[in-house]
């Protein structure tokens, strides 16, 4: 293949380019309107890039600065989590699952418990099922401080980014003083959760909770009520229904697209059957959608930690079970709803001390597979915010 | 003999003056992002950080001068000295006080446009000889941009010129001295309100400053035309940047706000250069206000917004005033009858 057949452009007996056929699948909108020739740009966007998120690295086609084609290319961060939770005992996976999506490890750690207690039929203490529920609210809140900021970010201001800092550093400092670390936890254990709240920490977390919600208020201020953020966002990186559903996309992206499924109302775990909260759904399934759900969505996580914190139960927060666990043989499976959708874990025991194998379902490499559809059309400006509100974890997704 | 020392002198302190604003304001900018941000920003390097701009200075110089393989050799060397020169230029027309310019030019508000006007021939040759994908479409935009913004940037600064009745800075200022009806100073930016919008909106993207730094967008092209620059050539990119910001605040001073002269007061000479870096200072500071708490635009929104909004309004403005300004006589006498 010559130079020029490979750029996808031929050089024709009249001397004038016309484009060729494309490597990779990439599509081209057939153009020629003029007699000026022009070339479609195939930029790698990534793997270093300040706006993918890690390690993603996605190619896109430009004509200019329009997107004609756009796809995710992934496995930057792989380190074999689910191959190495074989050699794993059934405790000590969550270490591994914690560095899956570092930004809500707990949320992959309480999949990992309810897949084992499904499979092992283990009965859990109704104040670990809360606890779970709290930290995972906790945790939820954090990530999507996370996502407001480097959203903001990707938008091109630097000041929300910063200011969700307080309240991150106030929830990751209540998470260090329950689970002992800021990041990776190691908390939930299947039969309950390592140990119980200290003393203390209830009137910290309320503490945070007085200033929460002003805090919500102004970092969405600052970013929802400016007129140029919603200019940007609306009507960009639609992503209908149909679309949505066809892609697999669960959690805030694919209720921006009206899907009213949220698992913790819809198959509910732990503590959720008990607890009060709205899902907020959007309708056109644009950016302003994505973000107008996750701001809801943390609305109502404040409404829910304080339901959690009220009607925290007393009792054992957890069932006695011997550190060599083992899970009589057989399928499983579990899902959460995370920050970025739905976590679900599939176990295949064999009856040992060790998973035979683990499969984990990535919520955010699902919703990552729309940018094909997404990001074409758009310029590259909407590529970056809409790469961004699809609220990807590399971690998650390359495992 | 003494001609050829009096520009040599006046070249140094424009140089001395260069530098010393350059390495204040970046400081600055550093200081003030910080404070918005909930930052202290840099604390460090000699009493509340003042010498960390220095220390960056001498890193950059000290750094080896790389060159991508496949970049235009001749082009990638001059680019950064075609968007640091006009820049520099710049400071020529500026009127630091009664007795205090480089000189006094009949046209120098029109010298300094012309010069500021270079830049983007810079920021698109950077963008193009790099060789590299995001610099060229940093440099595409950049360009597209400067050169749509420096028409409602000259518009708008036609009403203070029409007030004043000349092209030279020093006339201008001197035109806003004194008060009207008793106690308003006669500065432009009361009558030319809607001028210093569209001026101020302008500048700040003549300056390619957040919510208009689409050039540079971190996010997008990660630094755009300025993406395979390194060491000394981008550190005079960067000085550019900040000696442009200064430029358009220090020409937006002459023109909407009296330039050197204090309200009310008489100034005093030795005061005078003082009053008149503390308003440039003043709006420096806005610029980096608006540059730490504003998104980005998308660079189409932008183009329209010039094209379709700034543009109609300056256009319409300058006429306006020209007719105010030809009929006021009339209508005084109407009114004094």
């Amino acid at each position: 293949m010559t130079d020029e057949e490979h750029m996808g452009w031929q050089i024709t007996s009249e001397g004038t380019q016309r484009p060729g056929p494309l490597p990779r699948g990439l599509r081209r909108i057939p153009r020629g309107v003029d007699e000026l020739a022009t070339e479609h740009l195939v930029l790698n966007m990534g793997p270093q890039h300040p706006s993918t998120h890690g390690v993603l690295h996605v190619l896109v086609e430009l004509d200019g600065e329009e997107v004609i084609a756009a796809e995710a290319s992934l496995g930057y961060l792989h380190r074999g989590i689910e191959k190495l939770a074989e050699s794993r005992r059934y405790h000590q996976v969550p270490t591994l699952l914690d560095r899956a999506d570092y930004l809500s490890g707990l949320h992959t750690e309480t999949a990992w418990a309810l897949t084992v207690e499904k499979l092992a039929g283990i009965e859990v203490p109704r104040k670990a099922s809360w606890l779970r529920s709290l930290l995972m609210e906790l945790n939820r809140y954090a990530s999507h401080l996370v996502w407001i900021g480097t959203f903001g970010l990707d938008a091109g201001a630097m000041a929300p980014f910063l200011y969700i800092m307080r309240d991150r550093e106030m929830i990751l400092d209540v998470l260090e003083a329950i689970t002992g670390s800021r990041m990776m936890f190691n908390y939930v254990r299947p039969g309950g959760v390592v140990a119980d709240i200290p003393a203390g920490i209830d009137a910290k977390i309320r503490e945070w909770l007085s200033h929460a919600s002003g805090w919500l208020d102004e970092n969405d201020a600052l970013l929802g009520g400016n007129e140029i953020f919603r200019l940007r966002m609306n009507g960009t990186g639609v992503i209908d229904r149909t679309t949505a559903l066809a892609f697999g996309m669960t959690g805030g992206c694919l209720r921006a697209s009206g899907v009213d499924y949220d698992l913790r109302r819809d198959v509910p775990y732990c503590a959720y059957p008990e607890l009060e909260f709205e899902v907020p759904t959007g309708q056109r399934g644009d950016n302003w959608d994505r973000y107008v759900v996750r701001v809801g969505e943390m609305r109502q996580c404040l409404r829910l930690i304080r339901q959690l914190l009220d009607g925290m139960p007393e009792g054992e927060f957890s069932s006695k079970r011997s550190r060599a666990l083992k899970v009589p043989a057989g399928e499983s499976y579990a899902a959460v709803e995370s920050p970025r959708g739905e976590l679900g874990i599939h176990l295949v025991s064999d009856g040992g001390l060790t998973p035979y194998r683990m499969r984990l379902r990535s919520p955010a490499y699902f919703n990552l597979a729309v940018v094909d559809e997404a990001l074409a059309g758009g310029l590259i400006a909407d590529a970056i915010v809409t790469l961004g509100s699809l609220d990807i974890v590399l971690g998650e997704i390359d495992r | 003999m003494s001609t050829a020392l009096g520009v040599l002198a006046r070249f140094g302190a424009m140089i001395g003056l260069l530098l010393v604003n350059g390495v204040v304001l970046i400081y600055m900018l550093r200081k003030v992002l910080g404070r918005l941000h909930l930052r202290i920003g840099p604390n460090r390097v000699g009493p509340w950080g003042i010498l960390q701009t220095i220390n960056d200075v001498i890193k950059l110089l000290t750094k080896e001068d790389l060159r991508p393989d496949s970049a235009d050799a001749w082009l990638f060397n001059i680019a950064p000295f075609l968007i640091f020169v006009p820049s520099f230029m710049a400071y020529i027309p500026l009127v630091f006080g009664p007795t205090l310019a480089v000189t006094s030019l009949d046209t120098g508000l029109l010298l300094a446009f012309a010069l500021t006007s270079l830049v983007p021939l810079g920021v698109l040759m950077a963008g193009w000889s790099s060789n590299s994908k995001w610099s060229l479409l940093g440099g595409m935009r950049a360009a597209g941009l400067q050169i749509a913004y420096e028409v409602p940037l000259l518009l708008s600064a036609l009403g203070p010129v029409m007030m004043a009745g000349s092209l030279d800075p020093v006339k201008i200022v001197a035109a806003q001295s004194g008060v009207w009806l008793g106690f308003i100073p006669r500065w432009f930016v009361l009558p030319q309100l809607i001028a210093f919008v569209v001026y101020a909106i302008s500048s700040q993207a003549e300056t390619q400053q957040t919510p208009f730094d689409m050039s540079e967008a971190e996010s997008e092209l990660i630094t755009g035309f300025a993406n395979e620059y390194g060491g000394m050539r981008f550190s005079f990119m960067y000085l550019a940047e900040f000696s442009n910001m200064f430029v358009v605040s220090a020409i937006g001073t002459m023109l909407f706000f009296g330039g050197w002269q204090l309200p009310w007061l008489a100034t005093p000479a030795w005061l005078a250069p003082l009053v008149f870096m503390a308003k440039t200072y003043t709006g420096i500071f806005v610029m980096m206000w608006a540059r730490g708490s504003l998104p980005r635009f998308r660079v189409d929104q932008m183009l329209s917004f010039c094209w379709k909004v700034l543009i109609p309004v300056s256009l319409a403005w300058v006429v306006l005033w020209a007719c105010i300004q030809r009929l006021w006589p009339v209508i005084a006498v109407a009114v004094s009858r």
